[in-house]
C-alpha cells in the first residue's frame, strides 16, 4: 500500500492548506485467521521485528499483537539514553549493533526519530569509579566503541552545569564520555517502526491480549488464543519486557526473569541548559534534557517485584537528592510528573534473544532497565532469529542456556547497573 | 512506599525494610547430586508471579531477622506475612485478589 512519503517539500505543501490531508500512520488492522508470523508486544522492539521480518526477510503475512497500545509500554516510559559502553564484546557488539543503526534510523524509516549523539558522560566518584572506568574505556576501545576519558575540569567544560567542586559527599573526580551516545524521542521509535511495517503489510492489531498458546501434535506451536479470537501463527516471536513471563508461562517455558518497576520523571520546562546526557553509577542517577525542554531524570529500579507500573515516591527523592547534589541550580526546579514502567530483569543484567524449547516461538525479553538503547539492533537481531530459526551471530550468545552453562555475560558484575 | 507488617515488630515502612526475592527456594540438600538442569533452576530461574507472590524480606533496620510475605504483584497489596520455616499460608478463595 502507498504511504504520504515525509519530506521537507511534503511539510511545506501541507503546511500552506492548513494541514488537512495528511493520513493515517497506519491502519487499524483486525486479526486474520493465520498468520506466517507472529510478534507478541507492540513496543518498539516488537514493532521494530515485524518491520524487519518483513523488509529484510520476506516472511509473508505478519501481525503485531499488542495488549494496549502501542508504544504504551516501556517504550513510552524510558529516559531514552543511548549508548553502547558496555564492557564485555559479547555485549559491546550487541549494544554497538544498535548504535549503529540508530545513526540513519531517521532516513531509513522516512520518520524523524530525532536520534540526538549528544555524548554520554558517566562520572565517577570514587578511586575504584576511576579505575573501572578507565577499564571500561580501554575494554571499549578494544571492542572498537569509543570511549575517552575525561578530568573534572574538561567534564564541566563538556557539560556547564555540573558540579565539580570537592565539598560535596562524592566529588567528581572525572567522567567516561561516549561522543556517539545520546538519547531519540521514543514515541517517534514505536510510530516510525509502526508505520513503515505497515507499509509492508503487516498487521498491527491493538487491544488484543494473549491468553494462550496452543501446540500441535509434535509441541511446536500452532496457534495464538486472543481476546479477539483465535489466530492461527507458524512462528511466534515474544517481545513483551515486562510481561514476558507472564506470556511465556502460556507455553510452559521458564525463563530467568523477575519484574521490577522503573521510575522516572521530568521537570517543568526550561530552555536549553543541559547539552548531554549524565550518569553516575555510585550516586545512582541519570539525567538529560528533551527537546520540550524537560529535564529527564531517572535512576534504579524499586526494591522488590512488581507489575503494577508504578513505584515508592522515595526512590524518586533519593534520586534527586543525587541530582541536586551534582547540579545545585536545579533544586529550584518543580518536577511536572513522574511515572513507572516494568522491566524484565535477567541475573546477569544481558538480555536474552533466543530460541526456546518450544519450536517456532522465540523469544526476546530481558533488557531490564536499559532497552531502549538497544530498540533497532534488537529488533533486527530478532527478526533474523525468528526468520532462519537461527541466531545472528551477534545474539549467539544471548541464549537462555547461558545460564545453564555457565556462560554469564555478566554486566551486572560489571557495574552496569544503571541505565 | 509500602507498609509491611513485620511479624516481629509490627507495621513498619517500606525504607526499614530490604527485599530478599521469592520465598520457598530451599538450599540443595545434596548439592553433589545436582545435575546442570537442576542448578539452574536453583540458582537463576523465578515464578516471577503477576498475582499472589511469596517473598521474602528482612527488617535490616528493625529487628534484622527474616520473614516471608504473601503479596499480590498486580497490586502491591501485602495479603499476609509470616515467620521463616512457617509453611505458606493459604488465604482460601475469598481473600484471592480479583485478576
Amino acid at each position: 500500500m502507498s504511504r504520504q512519503r515525509f519530506s521537507a517539500l511534503a511539510l511545506i505543501r501541507r503546511g500552506l492548506s492548513g494541514h488537512r490531508g495528511w493520513q493515517p500512520q497506519w491502519r487499524k488492522a483486525s486479526p486474520q485467521p493465520a498468520y506466517d508470523a507472529v510478534i507478541v508486544g507492540g513496543g518498539g522492539h516488537g514493532l521494530g521485528a515485524a518491520y524487519y521480518l518483513a523488509k529484510e526477510h520476506n516472511l509473508g503475512r505478519i501481525a503485531v499483537l499488542e495488549k494496549g497500545w502501542i508504544g504504551g509500554g516501556n517504550t513510552g516510559r524510558n529516559t531514552t539514553i543511548i549508548r553502547s559502553n558496555y564492557l564485555f564484546a559479547e555485549s559491546a557488539a550487541l549494544y554497538d549493533h544498535a548504535v549503529k543503526m540508530w545513526e540513519d534510523l531517521s532516513q531509513v524509516l522516512n520518520y524523524n526519530v530525532m536520534f540526538s549523539p549528544r555524548g554520554v558522560m558517566m562520572l565517577a566518584h570514587t578511586v575504584h569509579d576511576v579505575q573501572v572506568s578507565k577499564r571500561h574505556i580501554h575494554a571499549n576501545r578494544c571492542n572498537g566503541v569509543d570511549n575517552e576519558w575525561l578530568e573534572p575540569e574538561q567534564a564541566k567544560a563538556f557539560c556547564p552545569p555540573l558540579n565539580i567542586s570537592d565539598n560535596i559527599r562524592y566529588p567528581v573526580l572525572g567522567a567516561a564520555l561516549q561522543r556517539r551516545g545520546g538519547t531519540a524521542r521514543h514515541d517517534a521509535v514505536a510510530w516510525g517502526y509502526a508505520r513503515a511495517a505497515d507499509a509492508l503489510g503487516v498487521d498491527i492489531i491493538e487491544n488484543c491480549e494473549v491468553t494462550g498458546i496452543r501446540k500441535d501434535a509434535r509441541g511446536a506451536v500452532e496457534a495464538l488464543e486472543t481476546t479477539r479470537g483465535l489466530i492461527g501463527a507458524r512462528k511466534v516471536g515474544v517481545s513483551a519486557a515486562g510481561s514476558t513471563s507472564v506470556v511465556m508461562k502460556l507455553a510452559d517455558v521458564r525463563l530467568p526473569l523477575e519484574s521490577y518497576p522503573l521510575q522516572a520523571l521530568v521537570s517543568e520546562p526550561v530552555k536549553p541548559i543541559f547539552p548531554c546526557v549524565v550518569m553516575s553509577n555510585t550516586i545512582h542517577a541519570y539525567i538529560s534534557q528533551s527537546d520540550k525542554g524537560e529535564l529527564v531524570i531517572g535512576a534504579g529500579t524499586d526494591a522488590y517485584t512488581s507489575y503494577t507500573q508504578r513505584g515508592a515516591l522515595h526512590i524518586n527523592t533519593h534520586t534527586l537528592d543525587a541530582i541536586c547534589e551534582l547540579f545545585p541550580q536545579f533544586r529550584r526546579l518543580r518536577m511536572l510528573r513522574n511515572w513507572g514502567g516494568i522491566v524484565d530483569v535477567t541475573p546477569d543484567r544481558s538480555p536474552i534473544i533466543a530460541k526456546t524449547p518450544v519450536p517456532g516461538l522465540y523469544v526476546n525479553c530481558g533488557w531490564g532497565t536499559g532497552g531502549f538503547k538497544a530498540t533497532p539492533g534488537s529488533a533486527h537481531l530478532f527478526a533474523w532469529t525468528i526468520a532462519r530459526d537461527e541466531p545472528h551471530p551477534i545474539n549467539g550468545p544471548f541464549t537462555i542456556e547461558r545460564f545453564r552453562d555457565g556462560y554469564l555475560i555478566d554486566e551486572a558484575a560489571a557495574a552496569a547497573v544503571a541505565h | 512506599m509500602l507498609l509491611i507488617g513485620c511479624p516481629y515488630c509490627g507495621e513498619r515502612p517500606e525504607i526499614e525494610f530490604s527485599y530478599g526475592g521469592q520465598a520457598h527456594i530451599a538450599r540443595p540438600a545434596r548439592p553433589a547430586e545436582l545435575d546442570d538442569a537442576a542448578w539452574t533452576e536453583f540458582l537463576y530461574m523465578r515464578d516471577n508471579t503477576k498475582g499472589v507472590h511469596a517473598e521474602r524480606w528482612r527488617h535490616s533496620h528493625g529487628c534484622g531477622r527474616f520473614f516471608n510475605a504473601l503479596r499480590d504483584t498486580a497490586t502491591d497489596r501485602i495479603l499476609a506475612t509470616y515467620e521463616t520455616g512457617k509453611p505458606r499460608p493459604d488465604l482460601g478463595a475469598a481473600r484471592e485478589p480479583a485478576p
